[in-house]
């Protein structure tokens, strides 16, 4: 009887000694954290992407509190709504950011833009760009292999295996920027969204001169300019035989896409365009180009239509 | 026991296919297209322009820095253009294309054949022309070679070595060079020697070529400190470290110079080239290159002219050949892949190899089984297998401290590996990435 | 489509070694071991190795095509081996139900788990094997005779391997010179007479499929000399020190499939040294290990247990264990 009585009170002193000093360890050791940290972790999406440049949500979380003015950071998850939350903890005002989507700047599919050779190597967009110019004779364009594809981490991105090309699937692009730098060809760019998704772009990152780069694929810009004049809002520059169209500066007007000789500017989510028949063919006889390819374009140019049609069924 | 290097190696299929073929002349074509970057270092400035008349050996391109190389005109004529083309390196890069009118050569360019054994220059004289006639490693790697003969303070010469190792399966220029050119060849070491001030140097020979080694060993009687050194065959026995290693058994520290053991080597084309810049005034616009392959007609080595297009080589040796998969500029081991027989070939060019398509084609890559092979083959003791995965993993800092910019590319991992996997391919991207964050320390 | 040159980075040729080739060349080495085993035991061999092979393949194909949801790539030629070794490391009358249990231990948890062929840190066969030999002791440790070629299969008469009777005997307080005579001489251990799982009895057959290994290069010499170098040092020294008590080298290595473990179980490229040197430390580690459980354990046999332990050491020995550099500084 007095063994099971001894063995109890043993336990119980050793219980209670052990708690005091773990107590007291624990006081003397303790590190103090902000927990503001905590709260602003609780907000953040936790998909621990790194888009925001900080490692992980935790990570962005302490740059956050530890930071005066937040107005620099966004968290490309949640966007606005989140960051106006972290700013509701933290007792900053938050200006709402526009929100941003990964656009694909290439349209060299396999009919647009021939193979002139065959990538044999490593299945690596960043060793064949290291390696040479691509299978086609663009040398700046989509090389194929899918490295951003890799790279994403929220579903938001396949390869097209009809056109060669990888798709952006835009309700689950988070605007990251994964694939941005992924790409070795920097091809994707994060651009504004737009009002209802809509957004014109220059689907074309060929620098080459203009001969050589139609030569090389029938829908790149061979920087003739046309669109720089035609833009009432100068929201296009030409450069190194590449034209830009600056997304802040852009107001739809989907001018520039008229008069594109190789269709190279892309219009997304719009609705079909009415007067479109009677206008693409004028367009087109203004062109230096040969009467007959520009028929060609005309015809083509509906095909291009349908793809962005594609896109908004997709995400619906 | 024939000599070789400490550590690894391979031996592929030799299949030197042109080896008893003599060295040809390749016709003038109609237009060449010169690059201005046929070398390692900064690209040449071109000196001409558009419609210039131009000769044999002018002056096209000059040197813009101390690592970087003048380039001539190989042809008489007038330039075209300059232009960006699509050239051998996979990109397009600015050439001056010039179109050939008759063939007049400068005339400080000596024409004769005789060879001329006495060395007049002095040490100064013959680095500052080899310079101006733009001679760079001609074994590949294309390094310019005045950069390598001027010691840095500090440091002694000890010895020249020659790389006469041609270890590249299928390739036989420096071999028939060798065979053809044995005097000049060796006078061209003498000048090398005088430029280093050393006075002992070793020609490394492989002994698949025993008529090369008998015939320059019967020359090197007549030249003082010329040793003939025969070698094991094992690949990459032309590595520069490997053929330090092989011949006089010391052993770069990673990441130094040859001259860190006292060693310049230079290639034994380069020597020819040598020769003919400081004898003869020639600059380098033609050198030697064989084009081969199993399926070709007429595998042969051919003198010609740079900037002439490679389908003109392919056409003096019967054609492309039906089954062609890939056309490789150099060897097999090391050379690069063509994208169009149009690219121009250039001071690197040592040869031309056309792969049929059943042999070009890669297997499918497995897992890796860890049978250690590529650690076993490799001859800078390290490991592929690891390296590949850790460039994979973007652990830069591991691939670092793993040594992976000890690697040479030499590809016997990618060779050896029976689950086909692109080891070098993943080394090589890790290898550019890790030397991008050690430059941007500095 | 076809007329387009290719375009890789170098090398463009290759050796033409393939996993096939160095697996097949494995079993071909296994060959002279299996005629043997079939001579000495019989049907009940050739059941056992068949049931082993073809369930190993089995296994693999359903795990990898239904779980992991892969191509299989039973063609490899890894799940022949597993199945041949399983089958040389059981004693040659093991009802089937057990070899199939063995197998998919084998292939299931030694294998498949770990990501299939080149992920597995311990060597499939012996993980089967080990796993039978814990869990069927008794059917895993009576050994068949081997009587020359016989058809029956259950019936076969059974005796203890030579390292059991010592051992026994041992315990018992028998000197070893006394129980030298009950075993079988040298020249009979090396040719196969004597009691033991299918595999490990014949000596010479091992030997044989050695040599071929190192002649096609498929293995290189560094493990199966370091294992059987340290057995003999390492056994030696403890002969030397108390005859009575301990065996001499040459019997530790010809018994207890000590040279079926040192030829072809510790060399399986998966789950050994990448390295040299690593290589030669893994082997003395399996060598020590072996002679440590045969001598001071409780189990006659310790080859497999040496094996499965020092594979558990593979991942470290690689990380520390680098090959020397070129150009590294000497010492």
């Amino acid at each position: 009887m007095s063994i099971i009585v001894i063995t109890i009170l043993a336990l119980c002193a050793i219980g209670v000694t052990a708690a005091i000093i773990l107590f007291f360890v624990a006081q003397k050791f303790k590190v103090y954290e902000d927990p503001r940290i905590d709260e602003v972790e609780e907000a953040l999406p936790a998909a621990n992407c790194g888009g925001c440049g900080y490692p992980g949500c935790r990570g962005f979380a302490e740059a956050l509190v530890k930071a005066d003015n937040i107005d620099n950071f966004l968290c490309p998850v949640g966007g606005a709504p989140v960051m106006s939350h972290v700013g509701a903890i933290l007792g900053h005002e938050v200006k709402a950011a526009e929100p941003t989507v990964a656009v694909l700047r290439c349209n060299g599919t396999c009919e647009n833009r021939p193979k002139t050779n065959q990538y044999d190597g490593a299945p690596s967009c960043t060793i064949a760009a290291s390696l040479y110019s691509g299978e086609t004779g663009c040398q700046f364009g989509c090389l194929g292999l899918g490295e951003c594809v890799d790279a994403c981490n929220f579903d938001a991105m396949y390869m097209d295996k009809e056109t060669g090309l990888p798709v952006i699937i835009e309700d689950k692009c988070v605007s990251c920027g994964a694939c941005v730098k992924a790409c070795p060809n920097h091809i994707i760019e994060l651009r504004k969204k737009g009002p209802k998704s809509r957004r014109v772009f220059v689907s074309c990152v060929n620098k080459d001169k203009g001969a050589i780069a139609k030569k090389a694929c029938d829908v790149a810009c061979i920087g003739c300019g046309k669109c720089v004049k035609e833009c009432p809002f100068d929201a296009i520059t030409l450069e190194n035989n590449l034209a830009y169209i600056d997304y802040n500066k852009c107001k739809l007007c989907r001018k520039c896409v008229i008069v594109c000789p190789t269709n190279a500017i892309h219009e997304l989510n719009f609705p079909p365009r009415k007067e479109k028949p009677t206008e693409k063919p004028t367009a087109a006889s203004v062109k230096p180009v040969a009467a007959p390819k520009a028929e060609v374009k005309a015809e083509e140019a509906p095909k291009i239509e349908p793809t962005a049609n594609d896109d908004t069924t997709e995400n619906k | 026991m024939l000599k070789t290097f400490s550590l690894g190696g391979i031996h592929p299929a030799e299949n030197k296919l042109s080896a008893s073929s003599a060295i040809q002349v390749l016709p003038i074509p109609e237009t060449v297209s010169i690059p201005i970057s046929q070398h390692i270092g900064a690209p040449a400035t071109p000196v001409v322009k558009k419609n210039d008349e131009v000769k044999v050996g002018q002056l096209i391109a000059k040197s813009s820095g101390f690592v970087s190389a003048n380039i001539h005109s190989s042809v008489s004529g007038t330039v075209f253009k300059v232009d960006d083309i699509m050239d051998a390196s996979g990109f397009r890069r600015t050439s001056i294309i010039i179109k050939v009118d008759g063939d007049e050569w400068m005339e400080t360019i000596d024409r004769s054949e005789d060879l001329v054994k006495e060395i007049s220059a002095g040490k100064e004289e013959i680095i500052k022309k080899i310079a101006e006639a733009g001679i760079v490693g001609l074994g590949g790697a294309t390094f310019p070679a005045h950069v390598k003969l001027s010691v840095p303070p500090g440091k002694t010469a000890e010895v020249l070595i020659i790389n006469a190792v041609e270890c590249e399966p299928y390739l036989t220029s420096d071999h028939r060079v060798m065979l053809e050119k044995g005097d000049e060849v060796l006078v061209g070491t003498q000048i090398l020697m005088k430029a280093l001030g050393v006075d002992r140097a070793i020609v490394g020979i492989e002994n698949n070529k025993p008529d090369a080694i008998a015939h320059l060993t019967k020359l090197a009687g007549n030249y003082k400190g010329i040793e003939i050194c025969p070698l094991k065959t094992q690949y990459p026995q032309g590595g520069e470290k490997q053929l330090i290693s092989a011949t006089i058994k010391r052993e770069i520290p990673s990441g130094a110079l040859p001259i860190e053991v006292g060693a310049v080597v230079q290639n034994v084309g380069t020597a020819l080239a040598v020769y003919e810049a400081v004898q003869k005034n020639k600059p380098l616009f033609e050198r030697v290159a064989t084009i081969t392959g199993k399926s070709l007609k007429n595998p042969s080595n051919w003198k010609f002219r740079i900037g002439t297009p490679v389908k003109d080589l392919i056409d003096a040796a019967g054609g492309l050949p039906e089954d062609t998969g890939k056309i490789v500029g150099g060897g097999p081991m090391m050379g690069k892949a063509l994208t169009t027989v149009d690219v121009p070939l250039t001071k690197g060019s040592s040869g031309l190899l056309l792969l049929p398509r059943e042999e070009a084609v890669r297997k499918e890559s497995k897992p890796c089984i860890r049978c250690g092979k590529c650690v076993s083959v490799c001859p800078m003791g390290l490991e592929p297998f690891l390296l590949m995965v850790l460039a994979d993993k973007k652990a830069y800092e591991r691939l670092e401290s793993d040594a992976v910019m000890d690697c040479i590319e030499c590809g016997s991992c990618s060779f050896t590996c029976p689950a086909n996997r692109p080891l070098l391919d993943y080394i090589r991207l890790g290898k550019g990435k890790v030397g991008q964050i050690m430059r941007s320390r500095k | 489509m076809n007329t387009k040159v290719l375009v890789a980075p170098s090398p463009h040729v290759h050796s033409g070694d393939s996993i096939q080739k160095n697996m097949y060349g494995v079993v071909f080495a296994m060959l002279p071991a299996l005629v043997f085993s079939f001579v000495y035991f019989g049907m009940g061999a050739i059941i056992v190795t068949l049931t082993a092979v073809a369930s190993c393949y089995l296994f693999e194909f359903l795990i990898s095509k239904y779980l992991l949801k892969k191509v299989p790539t039973i063609t490899d030629g890894s799940a022949l081996i597993t199945g041949i070794l399983l089958a040389f490391n059981v004693p040659a009358n093991l009802p089937i139900w057990i070899i199939l249990i063995g197998a998919l231990v084998a292939i299931g948890i030694g294998k498949m788990t770990f990501g299939g062929l080149g992920n597995n840190v311990f060597n499939p066969a012996l993980v089967g094997r080990v796993f039978l030999l814990i869990s069927f002791p008794v059917q895993m440790t009576s050994w068949p005779k081997p009587l020359g070629f016989d058809t029956a299969y259950f019936d076969a008469q059974t005796g203890a391997t030579p390292l059991a009777l010592i051992k026994e005997g041992l315990k018992k307080g028998e000197p070893l010179s006394q129980l030298m005579h009950d075993v079988p001489g040298n020249m009979d251990l090396l040719m196969g007479n004597m009691g033991g799982s299918m595999g490990e009895v014949a000596g010479i057959a091992l030997l044989l499929g050695l040599a071929y290994m190192l002649f096609k290069k498929i293995i290189t010499w560094h493990i199966p000399v370091a294992v059987l170098g340290t057995v003999a040092v390492f056994s030696g020294i403890l002969h030397m020190s108390n005859p009575e008590a301990y065996a001499g080298p040459l019997f530790h290595i010809l018994t207890g499939g000590l040279l079926l473990g040192a030829i072809f179980m510790a060399t399986d490229y998966v789950t050994s040294p990448m390295s040299n040197k690593g290589m030669i430390i893994y082997g003395i580690g399996i060598g020590l290990l072996t002679v440590i459980i045969r001598v001071f354990g409780a189990y006659p046999e310790g080859v497999s247990f040496a094996i499965l332990i020092m594979n558990a050491f593979v991942p470290l020995i690689n990380v520390y264990v680098k090959p020397k550099r070129f150009g590294e500084k000497r010492k």
